[in-house]
């Protein structure tokens, strides 16, 4: 089991600010849950398929695609910052 | 050695760097950025400002740009400073106020900080306006100057410092 996060216009476009996932066995990388999500119906499928720009973190830390996901583990998916 | 806060309360700059240098008679240099609030945005007025931020994630990614700060110029003190929740014009959002013994390592170590945080710590403003709710986009200056400093050597003259060279340089080539 995985928690993700959702930030700011992300959360909005999805409807959700998180949720409790089973990994599936075939995700062992940030890029991995990326296409698992993008799988799903609505707007999962539109955020997640490379068009926007999203980032990652992997327990609150920043993570790139080969980053790797462990049950566990935090990621949090969120739009490019723009605090300062 | 830096402190952090996050934190929906105002702040006061002055006293924050009043804190800073107290007590410490090798401090020589206290150079400050204070990020405040701007009222208009894209032409459209703007009443109110929304810091949404990630709880655990800002702290770390602060405290980190802070450390490699101190590792890369001589420090005496650091103090970050960053608002969220609701702010209104001209509140101060942001202070980064660094200490060092001469002033070329507080410049460079503040520019630096303010660039990192710009492009590294988990903040998402948004606008409110009388039009609605706006996420404020972020800005490509930003990546820019962050890729400056991620390639410069440890230690490096700052991006305004290179852009002088470089401009010298291109003079004397003619």
């Amino acid at each position: 089991m995985i928690r993700l996060r959702y930030f700011a216009s992300l959360r909005e476009r999805l409807g959700s600010a998180g949720e409790d996932l089973e990994l599936p066995p075939a995700v062992t990388d940030v890029a991995g849950l990326i296409r698992h999500l993008a799988g799903r119906d609505g707007p999962w499928g539109v955020a997640f398929n490379g068009t926007q720009v999203l980032l990652a973190a992997v327990n609150q830390e920043a993570a790139k695609g080969d980053t790797p996901i462990h049950p566990g583990d935090e990621v949090a998916f969120f739009p490019p910052v723009t605090g300062g | 050695m830096g402190s952090i806060s996050v934190q929906a309360e105002p702040f006061d700059p002055a006293a924050e760097q009043q804190a800073l240098r107290a007590g410490n008679p090798r401090i020589g240099a206290l150079v400050s950025f204070l990020g405040l609030m701007r009222d208009l945005n894209e032409g459209d007025a703007v009443s109110r400002l929304y810091l949404e931020h990630y709880p655990g994630m800002t702290e770390k990614a602060l405290a980190a740009i802070v450390a490699e700060a101190e590792a890369r110029w001589a420090l005496e003190g650091v103090r970050v400073v960053h608002r969220v929740g609701e702010l209104r014009p001209e509140d101060p959002m942001v202070l980064v106020a660094v200490a060092s013994q001469h002033r070329g390592d507080a410049f460079r170590a503040c520019e630096f900080i303010i660039d990192y945080l710009k492009t590294q710590a988990p903040f998402w403003k948004q606008e409110i306006t009388p039009q609605g709710a706006r996420w404020v986009e972020a800005r490509p200056g930003d990546h820019a100057a962050e890729v400056r400093w991620r390639d410069a050597p440890v230690g490096a003259a700052s991006c305004r410092d290179q852009a002088i060279q470089e401009h010298d340089e291109a003079c004397i080539r003619g």
